[in-house]
């Protein structure tokens, strides 16, 4: 008779433990003992810590009088246009996360060409927009980009929402081109010695070969710096685009100043950012343990 | 004796390109000026973000449960939100709602100023990273190191004080490097509360003087010269810290 549960594959006629509560507690099959709940934060505990403070703050503001509306009555009356303002954020990040990508790509590659000048130059663009603060970039695109460009007698206006993406564009260039630097250079050299023995030109191999496994090592690092951007387009208030942080201090300023309701908005801002990049920073960690090469 | 004051005036006489700061003495100060603030600002936050990274670590491998909540709480939440809203947050937020003094003329007067909310804010912000970093580092002190260390007699934080954190140090100093490097950029953040730092004295220089592309270009070659003096010194650092045999 087989047993369920653990030695049933044992040889013929060896040993004669036929019952479960004879078997020797080494002969147990290996069990994972369960780990300890470890407490972690999820996107639901921000929201639920957000809506306390909004609680708390609110009550104590209910006594205050009718007149004046509470911290959270403020945030809920605002939320529409404080939320446009976050989308616009988010399209900033985005647009600027693919102009970047494109040209960071570009010069990752120039970064490798075997053309020493190029390679120098390329070099030392990655490291001078690496190194720059981002608010010194984004100053830098904003005063020195005219506000509208004529080509062939057209007028191309630039509004300031598009300088300060290129502004962001140009920091997300220059680290897309380390990481993609440092993806290709991963690859074993073995790949380009085959590549090159199968008689395979340099662009080939590169656009063909190489960099087709470096996508998958590219990705962690590549929304790092998405979550990075993501972030960073509230600067773009600095200089006079008004996305979320401009409006937050409209709305403020619209629901008389109140200096205690700089907390609860701002907060809210926080809370928005918290909301979209803790996931991203999650996910990119999860990807990092999987494709972990060691 | 006037020789670079006289040699840029004659660059703007000949060529347009007006550098004020190096000719202009009261251009000169704001710049000075400027550049001490930024100074000021990255060394103190670079240091309490040290120790803010240090102690929380510490207190991450603790045995405390709450402790350890509130820690990984910190460190999420200020990974996870950008540092300008941090400033304003808490400049604005909690800033005042902090009891304020009145001065002499009847002004409000906070207890904390705006270059110090900078200090805190940006500290805390760092902080953050630091606390993973070191984290990271103390994961790979070997576990027979930290034994040896407690067969010795250490209590925790001796242990801690004089075996785990040297290590750990030595190993997550690249990582730490970058962090430090992006705190010191990240410092022009505190222009937006009006902290007085190089961007700003550079603005307030630009805007008077008409002199955008070249104090912008003064202002790139500062912070490139900045960031280039604080890798060097983290390098020599690094090498000072090296130990034969341990790493590359």
């Amino acid at each position: 008779m087989r047993e369920k549960r653990s030695i049933s594959d044992r040889p013929e006629g060896w040993g004669e433990v036929p019952e479960a509560r004879h078997v020797l507690p080494v002969l147990h099959p290996f069990r994972v003992t369960p780990t300890r709940f470890a407490p972690r934060l999820r996107a639901r505990h921000g929201l639920l810590l957000g809506i306390c403070a909004a609680l708390v703050a609110s009550s104590a503001w209910a006594q205050a009088g009718a007149a004046m509306l509470s911290p959270l009555a403020v945030i809920v009356k605002w939320a529409p246009l404080l939320l446009t303002g976050f989308a616009f954020n988010i399209a900033i990040s985005l647009l600027a996360m693919l102009i970047g990508t494109v040209a960071g790509v570009g010069l990752g590659i120039a970064m490798l060409s075997e053309q020493p000048i190029l390679r120098r130059v390329a070099w030392g663009v990655t490291q001078f927009f690496r190194n720059a603060p981002w608010l010194v970039l984004l100053f830098f695109v904003m005063f020195l980009v005219p506000f509208q460009l004529t080509v062939l007698g057209i007028r191309i206006p630039l509004p300031d929402w598009v300088k300060a993406t290129f502004g962001f564009s140009l920091p997300v260039m220059a680290n897309v081109a380390e990481v993609v630097r440092g993806a290709v250079r991963s690859v074993p050299t073995t790949q380009w010695e085959a590549a090159e023995s199968l008689a395979f030109t340099r662009r080939q191999i590169l656009w063909r070969i190489i960099l087709p496994q470096c996508v998958k090592r590219m990705l962690p690092p590549w929304m790092n710096i998405y979550a990075l951007v993501a972030m960073a387009t509230v600067q773009a208030s600095i200089v006079g685009v008004s996305e979320m942080l401009t409006l937050t201090a409209q709305v403020h300023a619209a629901e008389g100043g109140r200096p205690e309701l700089f907390a609860p908005l701002y907060g809210f801002a926080l809370l928005c950012f918290f909301l979209y990049c803790y996931p991203i920073d999650r996910w990119t960690a999860r990807m990092e343990r999987r494709f972990q090469i060691r | 004796m006037d020789v670079i004051p006289d040699w840029f005036q004659r660059l703007y006489e000949t060529t347009g390109l007006n550098f004020t700061v190096f000719y202009d003495s009261y251009d000169f100060q704001r710049y000075l000026n400027g550049l001490k603030t930024t100074l000021y600002l990255g060394i103190s936050t670079i240091l309490v973000s040290l120790v803010i990274g240090a102690v929380g670590a510490l207190l991450q491998g603790g045995p405390s449960r709450i402790l350890r909540g509130l820690i990984n709480g910190y460190v999420v939440t200020f990974r996870n939100t950008p540092p300008l809203v941090q400033i304003f947050f808490f400049y604005f937020g909690l800033g005042t709602l902090l009891p304020a003094a009145q001065s002499a003329s009847g002004l409000r007067e906070p207890i904390l100023n705006n270059v110090q909310w900078a200090i805190i804010s940006l500290s805390l912000f760092a902080g953050a990273f630091n606390i993973e970093i070191f984290r990271s580092g103390i994961e790979a002190v070997p576990k027979t190191t930290v034994e040896a260390a407690e067969a010795l007699g250490y209590t925790r934080l001796k242990a801690y004080l004089f075996v785990i954190l040297p290590l750990a140090l030595r190993i997550c100093l690249p990582a730490l490097n970058n962090n430090l490097i992006n705190l010191l950029k990240t410092t022009t953040l505190a222009y937006a509360i009006a902290v007085p730092e190089t961007l700003y004295a550079v603005k307030q220089i630009w805007s008077e003087s008409q002199n955008v592309f070249e104090m912008m270009c003064v202002l790139l070659a500062t912070y490139g010269i900045l960031v280039g003096v604080l890798v060097w010194i983290m390098h020599r650092w690094e090498r000072a810290l090296h130990i034969p045999g341990y790493g590359r």
